[in-house]
């Protein structure tokens, strides 16, 4: 029988993520292709393990301190004794360079940024969002064990089902260089953007804070919120609580309005919970056109006023 | 404080990216290509740090096409040294890469921090930070979005989901990965660029010897097959928005 395929539980605040059940699936599938058997790591309170049952096994190490070096080094030191076919990691901000470290510890690439694995003959491929989702790899790796770092939203989330069986396992971990203190959270205040019917995101593409006007008065006009991609939050023209993505928000409104963004695969993860997507922008082949219901392939500077005036026309 | 930054070219994604014949690589002929973003704030977090505590940053940089006007404007920038790796192997994977990289940062040491971009957007088999952070026995975290230093260790905050930060202190010397630097990174004129090219001048080192072999293999690069694809609004801006919001009215939106 072929060795096992491994998923890297994450745990956040107690609990264990959505993206870790979501890689349940894909490892089931992938398991499933290749006759072998399911394993979560879980690399801390063992009592998470009850959500893990997608999983065969759990193989169950605590007292790994939530730090990247901490977590690498238990990872490495398991997959050394026990020789999975591979290991699916969470490619998120809590994992990834847990992962990227854990790989350079066992000299076995990371492939990153999968939002899809199958066995070929044998050899796992990774389909691989590459260039801010222009374009995709096909990716194959030549070592055993290797990690992949997959997407979140490559599949829909496990169920728990019934409790898995638990091996406990032991870790040596190194003396720690590495040492949290501790959360800092959110400025309460401003508005919640998670909370917000519509939204307009705004991205580079509005090239300077005066601008932002313009998002505003369409926000103002259709009743919703603004809130930006990486760049604007960076310009600090928004507040990190207003940034929607992989490092940001996940938000679910029913009407979302993406102006000047180009559509990577950080900002599009943050709005699967949106019912109705709109782009505009200059560039006709951005991969935000893939993740929207309607496109207007032009300039924002015109569009923006004319949808303006247009919303409030319409209501009167 | 003794910084060195790696700084990555990529290809500039607003611009139309071809697959060369092979069906594997980048159609590189007409490709235009910027630093990657992140690293653009690594260098800024770099020169924060310099100016808060003193010290010297040093850039270092694989040959690539366009690198040479980038490094004088890290210097241009505050950066007091720019090393160039020349000679290396084409076709190198980001794990290739790394190895060289981490080679050189190896002869440029002592240092207090190496700061990385946290991923550069052509990445396949990373993280760089990771990878060259192993190599020197250095401690590493990533998706960082400030440093507070000023002792045997450094205070870190690490970005994770939802508008929560991490704060760890990490030990010194020690890897960064940086996502986001405090400030946005600063403009520099064109003229004081070119000052810099007349009076500063970009070392070179030659690659040494191993990269290792390539732990990859990109079996296809090809536009997205995707599932569905926005229905576009024709028109003029006028027309395309009030087709919208026809459709955004029929869809109770309005
Ligand atoms: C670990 C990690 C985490 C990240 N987390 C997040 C996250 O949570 N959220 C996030 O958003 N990003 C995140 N990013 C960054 C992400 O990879 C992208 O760099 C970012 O989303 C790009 O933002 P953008 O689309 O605004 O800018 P760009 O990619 O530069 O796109 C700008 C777009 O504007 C268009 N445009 C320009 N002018 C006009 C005009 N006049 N009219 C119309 N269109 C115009 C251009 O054609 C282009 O498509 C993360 C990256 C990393 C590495
Ligand atoms: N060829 C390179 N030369 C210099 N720095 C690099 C190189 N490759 C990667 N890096 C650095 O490592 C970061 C992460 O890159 P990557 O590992 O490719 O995701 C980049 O943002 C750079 O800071």
């Amino acid at each position: 029988m072929a060795s096992n395929i491994w998923v890297l539980a994450e745990t956040w605040r107690g609990q264990v993520t959505e993206t870790t059940l979501e890689l349940l699936t894909l490892g089931r599938e992938v398991a499933g292709q290749s006759g072998s058997q399911l394993e979560a790591v879980l690399l801390g309170d063992k009592s998470l393990a009850a959500s893990l049952g997608a999983a065969d096994n759990v193989l169950c190490a605590a007292n790994v301190e939530p730090t990247p070096e901490a977590v690498a080094a238990a990872l490495a030191q398991l997959v050394k004794e026990r020789q999975p076919q591979a290991v699916l990691v969470p490619w998120t901000n809590l994992s990834m360079d847990a992962g990227a470290l854990a790989a350079a510890q066992l000299n076995v690439p990371f492939v990153n940024g999968c939002k899809d694995l199958k066995s070929d003959a044998g050899t796992l491929v990774a389909q691989c969002v590459v260039y801010g989702g222009k374009l995709e790899a096909a990716v194959s790796a030549t070592t055993a064990s290797t990690l992949f770092g997959v997407l979140p939203g490559s599949r829909s989330a496990a169920s728990p089902g019934n409790a898995p069986t638990v091996t406990d396992v032991a870790v040596t971990l190194p003396e720690a260089k590495v040492k949290f203190t501790k959360y800092l959270e959110p400025e309460a205040g401003g508005v919640d953007i998670t909370q917000q019917d519509v939204l307009i995101a705004v991205g580079r593409g509005i090239q300077t804070q005066d601008n932002m006007e313009l998002a505003n008065d369409l926000a103002a006009a259709l009743g919703g919120a603004v809130c930006g991609s990486r760049p604007v939050i960076d310009q600090g023209w928004l507040p990190l609580s207003c940034q929607v993505g992989k490092s940001g928000m996940q938000v679910k409104p029913k009407l979302y309005i993406m102006l000047g963004i180009s559509g990577a695969p950080e900002h599009i993860e943050g709005i699967k919970g949106a019912q109705v997507v709109v782009a505009v922008n200059t560039d006709a082949a951005a991969p935000v056109f893939n993740a929207s219901h309607y496109g207007i392939n032009a300039d924002l500077f015109e569009v923006v006023p004319a949808l303006t005036e247009a919303v409030k026309a319409k209501k009167g | 404080m003794n910084i060195l930054v790696l700084l990555k070219m990529v290809p500039d994604v607003v611009e139309e990216l071809e697959v060369a014949g092979d069906g594997k690589s980048l159609d590189t002929s007409f490709l235009r290509t910027i630093i990657n973003e992140r690293d653009d704030h690594a260098l800024e977090q770099a020169i924060l740090l310099k100016e808060r505590h003193g010290g010297k940053v040093t850039v270092v940089a694989l040959d690539a096409p366009d690198i040479d006007d980038t490094l004088f404007a890290t210097m241009a920038k505050g950066a007091d040294r720019a090393v160039k790796i020349t000679d290396a192997p084409e076709g190198m994977t980001t794990q290739m890469a790394a190895k060289l990289c981490g080679q050189v940062v190896a002869g440029l040491l002592p240092a207090d921090l190496v700061l990385t971009g946290v991923q550069a957007l052509d990445d396949l088999d990373g993280l760089s930070a990771a990878l060259v952070a192993q190599q020197l026995n250095f401690p590493y975290i990533g998706v960082v979005t400030a440093v507070t230093a000023g002792g045997p260790t450094a205070t870190v905050l690490k970005e994770f989901a939802g508008g929560v930060r991490g704060e760890f202190a990490v030990t010194l010397p020690a890897v960064l990965g940086v996502q986001a630097a405090e400030k946005p990174p600063r403009y520099v004129p064109v003229a004081k660029v070119r000052a810099v090219m007349k009076t500063n001048k970009i070392e070179t080192v030659s690659a040494p010897g191993d990269a290792g072999a390539a732990q990859i293999e990109v079996r296809q690069l090809a536009k997205p097959v995707v599932s569905s694809h926005a229905e576009m609004l024709e028109g003029s801006p006028e027309e395309a928005a009030g087709k919208l919001v026809e459709l955004l009215a029929q869809r109770g939106l309005l």
